[in-house]
């Protein structure tokens, strides 16, 4: 009864969005306030029924209903209990639910804080948005149902992939998720503000939340992924060029440049029509990430089943809105007039850099990505595109941007002077400098990490100088300091906060770059010594657990003969889909990880592997400051959805 | 400045970024495209030392011994076969838990001294019926798997384990 009660709210769902897509968008074409004004119920109510189909499903998976398809290749009675709820997205026909689930919810979130938009754009908005829930509804119900009924049900599921059992899939893919939407509702803005004909700086005030917003949900979705790789897969790296990861990095980078031009579009009114572009490309770029993931044209942990029909169905799509949009920018951005001059130097000019740096990177990347497809594709070659080629196609458009990040924020509108603003700069240049000279000392001259090290410094005290420029602390003492800085636009924060969160990233990735690692083969109460510890192994045992047997090995690891503590890394071994996994042990402190994993064993004894990560968590803290910062942006005032509406209203009186 | 010569300077900040852009692909694809050879295609074709690429094929039954590399890393030597053309392949590393004898695999590398191939990487496989499509490319073109007549060939583990 339950997964009929879904399938029927999803058929629901589908004749709410196809409502959305036609009535508010005819209603805004010929005016009618009735129709548009439909818009916000229909996007409620479609909000609403995806919610109770999704929650079917949730329900089907946790009670183990082996009568649905879905569940019984998913999920398995053993499982324990948080594994079979976050098991509902696990899989291909799950996500796709809660990708639409999280694509209804930003259109409930549009018609509920959209209220002041002018009603003819927040109109156009929720009909792409339900055109494109439209689209995705019809690509569950046709290709991937996730409530098809067996008959006889099966006596118990088939399981779901070990990597997937693990706390990461409760929140990687629902962040990834909200971010890649979020482009979703950006890019609805832009075809909008297309049909219109118009943009002005209230659209860029409008656009530049939700772009904010779904910055940093991607952030942090991304940042959860590599964590998430990094603790589970057992290999110790953290990013590995994966065309998955590649498909998430690519709306990311978009996005980020997005969020930048945004900015000039609301406060200078210049550059609209790269700024819908770009808004355009975000969309298309998560699209095609959905496509290169979902449609199995690549193996991984990520592509759940190869079927042929979605990937058409996908590319269909993707060929539909993108193609759509594109045809519609092609007809509609000439007749937007270019407004806003600025000289090259100027923070307009910075933030055409950052522009032209972040999409030329995004570029090399999706190259990159795509070629060894198109190869195999045309020629029929199988090569691989790995680390090397990123890392040394990337890096040199990554160092001027990031030399650039520090001085942008300081650079004046409109038009300004290279000089003063280095001159304010010189101690963070100072400070760079030092720690690219220290490191370079102490790393024996390791020029690449040392060179990130003081890239990471950069920032930070370039983001420090930022605001200690504006409050004018050596300028003016701590009172006014303090006075001013509670007075600052918390944009201005937010900006120096992510700022100086890519520093601490960078900091992290350069700490990566001094890893080290061993290999050894002990017996029971061998010990070896690395990184400054003497590691002792003390033995594998049998370990069970819930739904696998677990091979656990004990390693104390010691400081001048004592035993500081010990770590335990295992091999779980799961009877339901006959596979293993690696659990690494990791202990850290902030400072540097320590990683350790048990390979094979070998006559009683066993094959450790030990890692020594200086700085790795610095990496996602790094990530996640940079939400912070997003965060705290977003919760400026001027930022905040309703307040250009009210400064228009007020210069109109 | 006049409009004019501004609309120029960013015009030509946008040619030299993508310009340094092209090249850099380029330059990097020169480099670091690593191409997938199957032991014939080794055979027929020694490829240059010192260039990194991707061997796959079957884990020979049998061939399979542990020792260590000179600097006392523990490592495992194998050979690849695609039925008809053999390589010795060198790993100090741990395998993957998925590693077995007569499965496929695909492992990252160049080719040492005495031809042996010194794998840097072995890759992970995610579960034990999964056979990585180059490995199945190379076996249908080896002829000792023809796609039509069933499954890929021995996906199951060693005969009697």
């Amino acid at each position: 009864m339950i997964p009929e009660l879904g399938h029927f709210a999803l058929a629901m769902a589908l004749a709410f969005c196809a409502a959305q897509m036609v009535l508010p968008m005819l209603g805004a074409s010929t005016r009618d306030a009735r129709m548009m004004a439909a818009g916000q119920p229909l996007a409620n109510a479609a909000m609403l029924s995806v919610l109770v189909a999704f929650i079917c499903l949730a329900t089907s998976y946790a009670v183990n209903d082996t009568s649905v398809a879905n569940v019984v290749q998913n999920s398995h009675s053993d499982k324990p209990m948080i594994y079979k709820i976050t098991g509902t997205w696990g899989n291909h026909e799950g996500s796709m639910v809660l990708w639409v689930l999280v694509l209804t919810l930003c259109g409930a979130a549009v018609a509920a804080f959209g209220r002041e938009l002018p009603s003819v754009l927040q109109a156009r908005v929720l009909g792409v948005l339900g055109a494109i829930a439209t689209g995705f509804l019809l690509f569950i119900l046709f290709t991937s149902n996730p409530f098809d009924r067996m008959w006889p049900p099966a006596p118990d599921g088939q399981g779901l992939n070990p990597l997937l059992q693990d706390f990461g899939l409760a929140v990687h893919p629902p962040l990834l998720y909200l971010g890649y939407v979020g482009t979703a509702v950006t890019f609805a803005f832009a075809v909008a503000a297309l049909i219109e004909g118009r943009v002005d700086a209230a659209w860029g005030a409008w656009v530049r939340p939700w772009a904010l917003a779904s910055w940093a949900f991607l952030t942090c979705g991304i940042a959860l992924g590599s964590w998430w790789a990094y603790y589970e897969l057992g290999w110790g790296g953290y990013w590995f060029w994966d065309p998955v990861e590649n498909s998430s990095l690519l709306p990311w980078l978009a996005s980020t440049a997005l969020l930048h031009s945004a900015i000039v579009v609301e406060k200078r009114g210049a550059l609209k029509i790269w700024t819908v572009l770009l808004a355009l490309l975000a969309f298309a770029l998560s699209m095609l990430g959905t496509f290169l993931v979902r449609s199995g044209v690549l193996n991984s942990v990520h592509t759940f089943a190869a079927d042929p029909a979605r990937g058409v169905f996908i590319l269909a799509m993707l060929g539909f809105y993108i193609g759509g949009a594109f045809a519609l920018f092609a007809w509609r951005a000439p007749a937007m007039v270019p407004q806003g001059v600025f000289a090259p130097i100027s923070r307009e000019g910075a933030l055409v850099l950052n522009n032209l740096l972040l999409c030329c990177i995004a570029a090399v990347v999706l190259v990159g990505t795509l070629y060894p497809l198109f190869l195999d594709l045309v020629a029929g070659r199988m090569i691989s595109v790995g680390p090397p080629f990123f890392n040394l196609a990337t890096l040199p458009l990554a160092l001027p941007l990031i030399a650039a990040m520090a001085l942008g924020p300081l650079l004046p509108w409109k038009r300004a002077a290279l000089w003063p603003v280095i001159q304010r700069l010189w101690w963070a240049a100072l400070i760079a400098l030092g720690g690219f000279g220290v490191a370079l000392a102490l790393t024996g001259a390791k020029f690449w990490p040392a060179l990130g090290f003081g890239l990471g410094l950069w920032l930070i005290a370039g983001a420090a100088t930022d605001i200690v420029d504006r409050i004018g602390l050596f300028r003016q003492g701590a009172r006014i300091a303090l006075a001013r800085a509670k007075n600052l636009p918390r944009s201005a924060w937010g900006a120096a906060i992510a700022h100086a969160g890519m520093g601490v990233t960078a900091l992290g990735i350069a700490g990566m770059g001094l890893a080290t690692e061993t290999l050894v083969a002990l017996n029971p109460g061998q010990s070896a010594r690395f990184a400054g510890y003497e590691w002792r192994f003390d033995g594998v045992r049998d370990a069970p657990g819930p739904n696998f047997t677990a091979r656990r090995a004990d390693v104390s690891v010691l400081i001048e003969g004592q035993v500081a503590f010990v770590m335990t890394p295992a091999r779980r071994t799961f009877p339901v889909g006959r596979m293993t996994t690696t659990e690494a042990a990791i202990r850290t402190n902030l400072m540097r990880d320590l990683y350790l994993v048990l390979g094979e064993e070998r006559d009683g004894g066993a094959v450790l592997r030990i890692h020594h990560n200086p700085l790795a968590p610095w990496i996602w803290l790094g990530a996640y400051i940079m939400a912070l910062g997003a965060g705290v942006s977003l919760s400026d005032r001027r930022v905040r959805v309703a307040a250009p509406n009210r400064r228009s209203a007020a210069a109109a009186a | 400045m006049t409009r004019k010569r501004r609309r120029l300077t960013i015009l030509l900040l946008c040619a030299l970024g993508l310009g340094t852009a092209t090249a850099l692909t380029l330059t990097a694809f020169q480099d670091n495209l690593v191409f997938f050879r199957s032991p014939s295609d080794i055979a027929a074709e020694p490829p240059p030392p010192g260039r990194a690429f991707r061997l796959g094929g079957l884990v020979e039954e049998g061939s399979v011994t542990r020792g260590a590399t000179p600097e006392g890393r523990p490592s495992v030597a194998f050979r690849v076969t695609d039925g008809r053309s053999t390589v010795g392949v060198q790993y100090a590393g741990v395998l993957p838990d998925l590693f077995r004898e007569g499965q496929g695999v695909v492992t990252l590398g160049q080719m040492g001294p005495g031809g042996v191939f010194m794998a840097r990487e072995v890759l992970a496989r995610h579960d034990e019926n999964y056979m990585p499509p180059e490995v199945a490319e190379a076996l249908r073109r080896s002829g000792h798997w023809n796609p039509a007549s069933g499954a890929a060939p021995p996906a199951g583990g060693r005969p009697g384990a």
